[in-house]
């Protein structure tokens, strides 16, 4: 199993835990990675609201680089997942489009073919990996921990273009994985909601009540912790947990953790190599409680 | 076809709401709407629901099933139930229930007034009509087909935390107005729609009114193409276009974003209230080792290999712009 592997920036960036745990995983799990180190950035879905065609030709630069490689494309990020699939369609459907595209492309010896598979590593665990084969290498399951998933907007939506009809469960995958690793996933209003991160510097209210009241009815429902497939939804909910909390006016305290974190743990990894320590919002009692179950 | 229904019932002028359990047997092909007309007609004639064409035209039955906003004429029973679970039926969200299913849709046509809902035009009357182009109405007529059923008002997140959010569907119909060539006041519609407060930088690009709107408006791609109007029409002293600009300008530069000028850049480098205000956010992001400084400093933050291919691409479709814009 072998991936051009896109970390998107912010996995480089306010999120190395991201980075640094995904890189450990994949080693454990024998997901080889093969990093895209002159991939661009996708634009985050900003390019394309001023510049949609610019955003268009760099996310084609980046699927011809993961096709040079000669692999499936697989990324970490929600957002990435979105912009990428919503590129890749547009592209796949309007061939006079996809020759302009090419076009320019053509001068770093670059062309998008259409058919490269890209997914995010979630639905690489599920659908490649298998929930069985990540079963039998969970060493530490994470019993008693309940997890709340929280998906981040653009891996469920829009659905015509995220592989829905041909995946139906990928809204479900998280839960599934959750159980598969011995967690207890928490249902709650707001799992397949919009964090807010997107108008963060915009509107700073709105973002941080978005995110507060996810956090809260998670709470409310008895979570210990977050689990997010989306470093951008990480950093609102968990950098942007305490200013949170200041505008809806409630405690909340609930860690939020990388997917790739989740993995990690129950795999028996060092939660220190996971870089559990790399957050806002302290994971002790996450960590607490999956130890505890060890030694129980 | 035996169908259970979970039904929110709510008197008027009343906070106070409960559950009401139904079981109906319907054929195979019978919608949401055909179940809920057997029970009020056939076992429960207090349940208020509102609906007329039964063919997906008129919008009136727009309500939640299963939690998501749906046209109940249009939602196959079958395709909505889930197992031993019944299916659950409730009045659309972000606005106050009249009764039951039935909702006060004011709210929303208080924000389709706000956005000036007809074509202003001071200019000479022209001798017959004003034409225009097949094109041009091609670009507006997405817009145009919106039935104002309110599924995407009931499950727009951001209306759920601040109802002067303008909100998808009068944004909808807002393009339509911007978009079309009989209107003279497009600068200042742009203008009003990106200085209010729930203007148009206050969506999130959610994409759930992508996701429930019955007529493939998706209002979400049309409060985008505000966005692009704004721009394109030297509307850009806001938060929203700076974070854009801010964005694009990093991966220019580096090919990859620039965390660490987004946020200054966005909202103004000399928005001292603003930037001391962060200060707290930024102290805790450095503590938890996540705050990228070193991206501040020149010789330690380097552009991908490819930097140049980047920048061609980024100058090419700039100067294409440039070419349609004259």
């Amino acid at each position: 199993m072998k991936y051009a592997f896109w970390p998107g920036c912010v996995s480089k960036g306010a999120c190395p835990e991201l980075y640094e745990s995904m890189i450990l995983i994949s080693a454990k799990l024998g997901i080889e990675l093969e990093e895209m180190y002159d991939g661009n950035c996708t634009g985050a879905g900003v390019i394309s609201e001023h510049e949609p065609k610019l955003a268009d030709m760099l996310n084609a630069r980046n699927f011809a680089i993961a096709q040079k490689m000669g692999h499936d494309l697989v990324n970490i990020c929600s957002t990435c997942q979105g912009v990428q699939s919503m590129v890749q369609e547009k592209l796949d459907r309007d061939e006079e489009y996809r020759a302009e595209i090419n076009a320019q492309l053509a001068e770093e010896g670059l062309e998008y073919k259409p058919g490269l598979t890209i997914k995010n590593f979630m639905w690489v665990l599920v659908e490649d990996y298998g929930l069985d084969k990540l079963k039998e290498q969970v060493v530490r399951p994470l019993d008693g921990l309940r997890c709340g998933p929280f998906y981040g907007c653009y891996i469920l939506r829009p659905s015509r273009i995220l592989g829905m009809e041909e995946h139906p469960e990928r809204d479900d995958y998280l839960e599934q994985i959750i159980e598969a690793v011995g967690g207890t996933a928490v249902d709650y209003e707001g799992k397949d909601k919009c964090c807010g991160f997107p108008i963060l510097t915009n509107n700073r209210k709105n973002s941080l009540t978005q995110a507060g009241t996810h956090i809260g009815s998670a709470k409310d429902q008895g979570a210990d912790c977050l689990v997010t497939p989306c470093p951008l939804c990480h950093l609102n909910l968990d950098a942007q947990q305490p200013s949170a909390a200041e505008v809806i006016q409630r405690e909340l305290n609930v860690p939020i953790i990388h997917l790739p974190q989740l993995i990690g743990l129950a795999l028996g990894i060092d939660p220190k190599l996971l870089r559990m320590n790399r957050h806002v919002v302290g994971t002790q009692a996450v960590l607490d409680k999956v130890l505890a179950a060890v030694e129980a | 076809m035996e169908i259970r229904l979970k039904v929110r019932r709510q008197e008027a002028q009343s906070e106070y709401s409960s559950y009401s359990d139904y079981t109906v047997d319907m054929p195979e092909g019978a919608t949401m709407l055909d179940a809920l007309l057997q029970v009020r007609d056939y076992d429960d004639g207090s349940l208020a629901l509102r609906y007329s064409c039964r063919s997906s035209i008129c919008g009136s039955c727009a309500m939640r099933v299963n939690g998501r906003a749906r046209l109940a004429c249009k939602t196959k029973a079958v395709d909505m139930a889930n197992g031993d679970e019944p299916i659950v039926v409730e009045p659309l969200g972000n606005m106050p229930v009249v009764k039951d299913l039935v909702t006060d849709m004011d709210v929303h046509w208080d924000k389709v007034r706000q956005i000036t809902p007809w074509v202003e035009n001071s200019g000479p009357e022209p001798e017959r009509e004003h034409l225009v182009t097949h094109e041009v109405m091609l670009d507006v007529s997405n817009a145009l087909s919106c039935i104002q059923c309110g599924a995407c008002v009931s499950d727009c997140p951001v209306l759920e935390v601040d109802t002067s959010f303008i909100g998808p569907a009068a944004f909808a119909k807002a393009y339509r107005f911007v978009g079309d060539p009989r209107d003279d006041t497009t600068k200042e519609r742009l203008q009003g729609l990106s200085a209010t407060q729930g203007g148009i930088w206050d969506c999130t690009r959610c994409n759930m009114c992508v996701e429930v709107c019955p007529k493939d408006i998706r209002p979400m791609d049309r409060i985008m193409q505000l966005r692009e109007k704004a721009v394109a029409a030297g509307v850009k002293e806001n938060i929203g276009v700076r974070h854009g600009n801010s964005f694009a300008g990093s991966v220019r530069r580096l090919g990859r974003l620039d965390e660490i000028r987004l946020l200054p850049e966005s909202v103004g480098m000399f928005n001292v209230p603003r930037l001391l205000s962060e200060l707290p956010g930024a102290w805790r992001l450095f503590r938890a080792g996540k705050l990228p400084w070193q991206s501040a400093i020149p010789f330690m933050h380097k552009p991908i290999p490819g930097i140049k291919h980047v920048q061609r691409l980024y100058d090419q479709a700039r100067n294409q712009k440039k070419e349609q814009a004259k």
